[in-house]
């Protein structure tokens, strides 16, 4: 009876501290600026406009590929959510340490409410990108349904990369450096501004290679639902559902591992800061 | 909890903190000597074996000097640090003050702010909202509420996180830290009527401080800690004695402090004897006399301050003076001996006191002899009153006629 009123409260409080921190996040964000929200949506178009101008205007990346523009901005979008949630879980605990050392609430809120604060914008972006394909003639189907258990994916394995470098990140402090380079890597390492046929071209194991990576798979699989069914994913690199097992596996134990170490180090957060 | 009267309860609590000489903040240093032992750690003992419980509804003060470990038993009690052994209960909700304003952010209103505080107490918005033109009324700063905060005064920031802190505390236990009493004399006076309010209220407070008058006023109950050590646990006025022979007794053994002892001093100057002393007092007329005679050591020499104190049953101090304050000066050498009176009028409502008596030095420096409850009298008066103090209030009516 009294462990129940316990667990009720405890949940109780989370909640709340959710909900504040998420609409704190959201009016802080682009506080003082004069577009204020636009940015949200102008930041990602601004860099598409300019891979849009130097890779598909020029380097005549796509060609031939139907929607390619659509597919270059959805990949941008879905990219940038993954940086957003990482980059910021990264800071997140160390950034907060002063709410840490004169506050005890469950240390997980502040990873959950920055990937919640991500995921509404990721929501935002995700409309202008339908205006696009309504622009530019995307046919619709059932499958884009399948949208919502990729996005889940996506955002579990965000997550759980987030607690992971949260948690790191109160110990070893240069891991903000690394995270950035391989993010850089990861970027090009995906198959984001070019597509993936290209590498196809050019050799089969590397695409093979390169799809294994959950982003990449994920990215291709949305693009693939959503706008066109002929792009190539990782089913159709290999040629059999038991493939998926691969990212599928490392964003469970990435999502595992990051709870796990973040659970078992955020007790002694206060101290460590 | 094993007992559920219990609003708090700490048992058989360590906290060691690993000090590393050089910290491994960097991963450079787990490439250059990944198996070479990276650091030598000290060990810090913050806190040893602490035992105590509060009850529900009690004012509990917990008191010692900077860096006896208070703050550090204070953030455990409140969660933010682990016990690195031994296990702290706490039943309903805890707030803590450790301090004000946390999670202000200054980009934001303060009705933002106001709202963004509550949630970090655990309050909802609704829960926030209700309470939400009580707390601007409180803070006195309605039409600054759509402001930034950083726009406001540090004076305006202070009186919002207070009244934020004040009005929403509705939790079952109340931690309270110090940082709260400090501030302007106006806003002291708001945290003193706010601690009389919550006393009133019976609400469950964990009060930490080193100001020993305030722990003398609010608490019921307190501990001591020093050095980690809980040195003793209970009444206040046992407490602020032990507090108080810690600052004059530099030397004096951790052990010895927790002894309540009832005489103590450097015995250069002593209370020989009290030859007069009241024992039951029945009327105001009464005479109620203190008189002692006290000697010197044969090597002593200089002046000597005498002085005492009534208290009430609950260990209140109610009145008290000494010769310093009455301007008049002992002198004594050669081990002489003094007589000393004090006549006192009879202004105590029904009930029992004790007198504390003390000889101190020209300076207050050192104290010759503390004697604790010297004397123990008792009032029984016809002429009740319901205040503290009762004295005599000649009362006169003329009827005038037209």
């Amino acid at each position: 009876m009294n462990s129940l009123k316990n667990i009720r409260s405890k949940y109780r409080y989370s909640t709340i501290l959710l909900r504040q921190l998420v609409i704190t996040d959201f009016k802080l964000r682009y506080k003082g600026s004069t577009l204020g929200y636009v940015w949200s949506l102008l930041r990602p178009l601004a860099l598409f406009a300019v891979l849009y101008v130097v890779f598909v205007h020029f380097l005549r990346f796509g060609q031939g590929i139907q929607h390619y523009e659509v597919s270059l901005l959805l990949g941008i979008v879905l990219w940038n959510y993954f940086t957003e949630v990482t980059s910021n879980g990264l800071s997140a605990i160390v950034g907060r340490g002063d709410l840490m050392r004169k506050l005890s609430f469950p240390r997980y809120i502040i990873i959950v409410a920055g990937s919640a604060s991500a995921l509404i914008n990721l929501a935002i972006n995700l409309i202008v990108v339908s205006i696009f394909m309504v622009i530019n003639g995307v046919q619709l189907s059932w499958s884009v349904l399948l949208i919502i258990p990729l996005i889940l994916e996506l955002f579990v394995f965000a997550i759980g990369v987030a607690f992971l470098l949260g948690a790191l990140f109160v110990r070893f402090r240069d891991i903000n450096y690394i995270w950035e380079v391989i993010l850089q890597a990861g970027f090009y390492a995906t198959p984001i501004l070019y597509p993936l046929s290209m590498v196809v071209a050019f050799s089969t194991t590397a695409a093979q290679l390169i799809m294994l990576n959950p982003v990449a798979q994920i990215v291709q699989d949305v693009r693939a639902a959503v706008i066109n069914p002929d792009t190539p994913t990782l089913l159709s690199l290999y040629g059999t559902w038991y493939v998926y097992l691969i990212p599928l596996t490392i964003v469970v134990m990435v999502a595992v591992i990051g709870a796990i170490y973040f659970r078992k180090r955020s007790p002694g957060f206060a101290e460590e800061i | 909890m094993k007992d559920i009267q219990n609003a708090v309860e700490v048992s058989s609590v360590y906290k060691n903190f690993v000090l590393p000489h050089e910290r491994t903040d960097s991963i450079k240093s787990l490439f250059i000597s990944p198996f070479k032992k990276r650091m030598k750690a000290e060990t810090q003992h913050a806190l040893k074996d602490i035992s105590f419980s509060v009850k529900k509804g009690e004012f509990f003060g917990i008191v010692g000097r900077n860096g006896s470990g208070k703050s550090t038993l204070l953030k455990m009690i409140a969660g933010i640090y682990q016990p690195s052994s031994g296990t702290i209960d706490v039943e309903g909700r805890l707030v803590p003050f450790i301090e004000l304003g946390v999670g202000f952010n200054p980009e934001l209103t303060g009705r933002e702010n106001v709202f963004l505080n509550g949630a970090l107490m655990g309050f909802s918005r609704k829960e926030i909202f209700d309470k939400y033109d009580a707390i601007v009324d409180f803070a006195e700063i309605k039409t600054f509420m759509d402001q930034k905060l950083k726009n406001y005064s540090s004076g305006m920031q202070v009186r919002l996180a207070f009244s934020v802190a004040t009005i929403l505390a509705e939790s079952d236990v109340l931690i309270i830290d110090e940082v709260l009493a400090v501030g302007d004399a106006s806003f002291q006076k708001k945290c003193f009527a706010y601690f009389r309010q919550l006393k009133k209220a019976k609400k469950t407070v964990i009060f930490v401080s080193h100001d020993m008058n305030a722990v003398l006023e609010y608490c019921d109950r307190a501990i001591l800690i020093e050095g980690g050590d809980k040195i003793i646990d209970g009444s206040t006025a046992e407490v602020a004695a032990a507090y108080n022979r810690m600052f004059n007794d530099p030397d004096a053994k951790k052990s010895n402090l927790a002894k309540v002892k009832k005489r103590w001093g450097t015995e250069e100057v002593t209370i020989k004897s009290i030859d007069e002393k009241p024992t039951l007092i029945k009327a105001v007329d009464e005479k109620l006399r203190i008189g002692l005679t006290i000697q010197a050591k044969k090597v002593f020499k200089g002046k000597v301050i005498a002085g005492f104190k009534i208290k009430d049953s609950d260990n209140k101090p109610l009145i008290g003076t000494n010769t310093h304050i009455k301007k008049i000066d002992i002198d004594l050498i050669d081990g002489a001996a003094a007589h000393i009176t004090w006549d006192i009028p009879v202004i105590f409502n029904d009930g029992f006191y004790s007198i504390d008596i003390v000889l101190e030095s020209e300076n207050y420096n050192s104290t010759f002899d503390f004697w604790t409850d010297a004397i123990k009298f008792e009032v029984q008066r016809k002429e009740q009153s319901s205040y503290e103090i009762n004295p005599v209030i000649t009362t006169k009516l003329e009827h005038v006629t037209k």
